[in-house]
């Protein structure tokens, strides 16, 4: 039972990664991204970690995955790409070496550092009841590694502020749009009333 | 017991007992079919009601068949797919919204004495719980099937290959993802008081009147009641259906079965979201036994009319309240019951720990209500001020429209 398990998920989690890497759609290819985090999140349940594999399927599925969405959805990009073009100079090339790289240093670790059997069930039982691994985890996490936590946090806070913060100098201060379509179109300067309201209404829109 | 501490059962397990989990799925399958059917007269016939209407009244006695000729009638139409829509997730799209709606009920204990007993129930000589699946990870569960469940509502109008359902779709993902964080720490502070993830242990902790609507203060309970409306795109946040602008939303393109699976979806939804609302704040089964000599019944009693009574709030709601302005919804889902949410639940988290190291509950309420306050006066200015800074600009911009038209 164990190995059937493991092969099903094995299969839908490789599949969903050859999935990404050849789906020429994008929102095909998160499609399979998420196949695999599914697949992922019952490995975690075959290894009784299930509030990782809860954890997995929120954060990645419900949260990454769907921000992805969004970006592909509107910014347009959902229609076939052209893979000729190459955005930045020397991409592939770099992603080729940088891929064999991570390849090379996992292989490594799982050949030369793990002793014992990788993803045995039972490798939480030292610790005690498995069922309660999200009190380990948590006793773990903010004892232990409390600093990491806390840096973590503080790392993406300001990742988020950052990211407002940039996104309005970009922008400006809310510039006024329909003051400068009124402004690029001069020509019906008599039609000021329904213009000055359309401006508004925008407005209100945005706020 | 088996099941919970082996979610996938790969434990020995014999024959009985995988026949009592098959039963089990069976009958709470057969069950939230018959209730979702139940549930669409329920509505149809309440707002027609309080609109003074008669309502559906041909189809059976008070017209309580409709929705069963409404799905024949659903099954043998043509099934249209659209030009310009993606196929294959535009075939897929209606599944992923009906099997999160599905599953999410399996965690929800419908029956069982928790208050003299441990809340099982004796099946062919097991003892069992009233609930199709316990998995340490519980209500978790919940969480992740309600993410799951934005995907086929934003894949539904993405595939159509059409505007307006494109529309719907990124409103629908928008309003569900903004308001899973207020409920998720809603969900949190059930956590906090109970110290775990299962329903069951959710539900037992709360036996005899122990309610976690009292524990955990009320505020918690109607964060969750504000987002699980938000989250089931019910009125007043149905903005993604909203007829008069959207046709009909992210499903504008479906019809015949696909669209029947979108409305069975909608409701089933509504029915498994009152009970998780029970599950977490109200008991669960939890109520009194009046007569002895039937009690297995009187907890899956008390836990339907529970169910029943959110569900009549939630038609009450629909037939109340006016759609409210996507502004408004993004302004009330992360500037109020966000803010409002994470607060109640450090004051509750500064609270137990109080308990621990034996400090005065007073001080420690007048110490995190001071903390909050300061925290909400931040945030409040910075509201303020930015309303300010746009108001002034609108103004200017107004200047330069003025200064425009006079040139």
């Amino acid at each position: 039972m164990d190995a059937a398990v493991f092969t099903v998920c094995a299969v839908i989690v490789l599949s969903g990664a050859f999935g990404v890497l050849l789906a020429r759609n994008p929102v095909h290819a998160a499609l399979f991204l998420v196949q695999s985090v599914f697949g992922v999140a019952v490995l975690f349940l075959l290894l009784e970690a299930t509030f990782l594999a809860a954890v997995q399927v929120i954060v990645y599925a419900g949260a990454i995955v769907i921000l992805f969405l969004f970006v592909i959805m509107l910014l347009g990009v959902d229609r076939v790409d052209d893979l000729d073009v190459e955005p930045i100079a020397g991409q592939r090339p770099l992603a080729v070496v940088i891929g064999a790289g991570i390849l090379g240093t996992t292989l490594t670790a799982l050949l030369v550092a793990v002793g014992g059997p990788t993803g045995a069930p039972t490798a939480n039982a030292p610790l005690g009841d498995a069922g309660d691994n999200a009190k380990r985890l948590g006793e773990v996490l903010f004892t232990d590694h409390v600093f990491a936590v806390e840096l973590t946090a503080l790392l993406l806070t300001v990742a988020v502020v950052g990211a407002v913060v940039l996104v309005r100098r970009l922008r400006g201060p809310l510039q006024p749009l329909p003051a400068e379509a009124v402004a690029s179109k001069p020509e019906s300067p008599e039609s000021t009333g329904p213009d000055g309201e359309a401006g508004e209404a925008g407005q209100g829109g945005d706020a | 017991m088996v099941i919970a501490a082996d979610p996938l059962l790969l434990g020995p397990v014999g024959l009985e007992i995988v026949l009592i989990v098959l039963l089990k799925v069976v009958v709470s399958f057969v069950l939230l079919m018959v209730s979702v059917m139940l549930m669409v007269w329920f509505e149809r016939k309440l707002i027609s009601d309080m609109q003074n209407r008669i309502g559906p009244d041909v189809a059976g006695p008070w017209g309580i068949l409709q929705t069963l000729a409404d799905g024949i009638k659903l099954f043998f139409k043509e099934d249209l797919i659209p030009e310009n829509a993606d196929r294959p997730v535009f075939k897929l799209a209606p599944y992923l919204s009906l099997v999160p709606a599905f599953l999410v009920f399996a965690i929800v204990p419908v029956g069982g004495d928790f208050r003299t007993g441990d809340g099982t129930v004796g099946l062919f000589g097991h003892r069992t719980f009233l609930q199709v699946a316990d998995p340490p990870m519980g209500i978790l569960l919940f969480l992740a099937l309600s993410s799951v469940a934005v995907y086929g509502v934003m894949l539904a109008g993405w595939s159509s290959g059409s505007k307006y359902p494109l529309l719907g779709s990124v409103r629908a993902s928008a309003q569900m993802i903004s308001y899973e964080a207020a409920l998720g720490l809603a969900i949190a502070t059930v956590f906090l008081t109970g110290g775990s993830l299962s329903t069951h242990e959710i539900v037992s902790s709360q036996s005899g009147w122990n309610w976690n609507v009292v524990t955990t203060g009320v505020v918690p309970f109607l964060v969750f009641l504000v987002a699980g409306t938000a989250e089931l795109n019910r009125p007043p946040f149905d903005l993604v259906e909203a007829e008069q602008e959207l046709v009909g939303g992210f499903h504008t393109e479906y019809s015949s079965i696909r669209f029947a699976l979108f409305f069975l979806a909608e409701f089933m939804n509504v029915i498994t979201m009152s009970a998780i609302a029970v599950t977490l704040f109200l008991g669960g089964p939890d109520g009194p036994i009046l007569v002895e000599q039937v009690a297995w019944v009187w907890p899956t009693l008390w836990f339907s009319l529970k169910v029943l009574a959110f569900l009549f709030t939630f038609v009450w709601l629909r037939a109340t309240l006016p759609r409210i302005r996507y502004d408004q919804l993004m302004d009330l889902g992360w500037k109020v019951l966000i803010p409002l949410a994470l607060g109640w639940f450090l004051l509750l988290a500064t609270l137990n720990v109080g308990r621990d190291r034996g400090w005065s509950p007073l001080v420690v309420v007048f110490a995190s209500v001071a903390v909050l306050w300061a925290g909400a006066a931040m945030l409040g200015g910075a509201v303020r001020k930015a309303r300010a800074e746009r108001l002034a600009l609108e103004f200017e911009s107004d200047e330069v429209l003025d200064a425009g038209d006079g040139a």
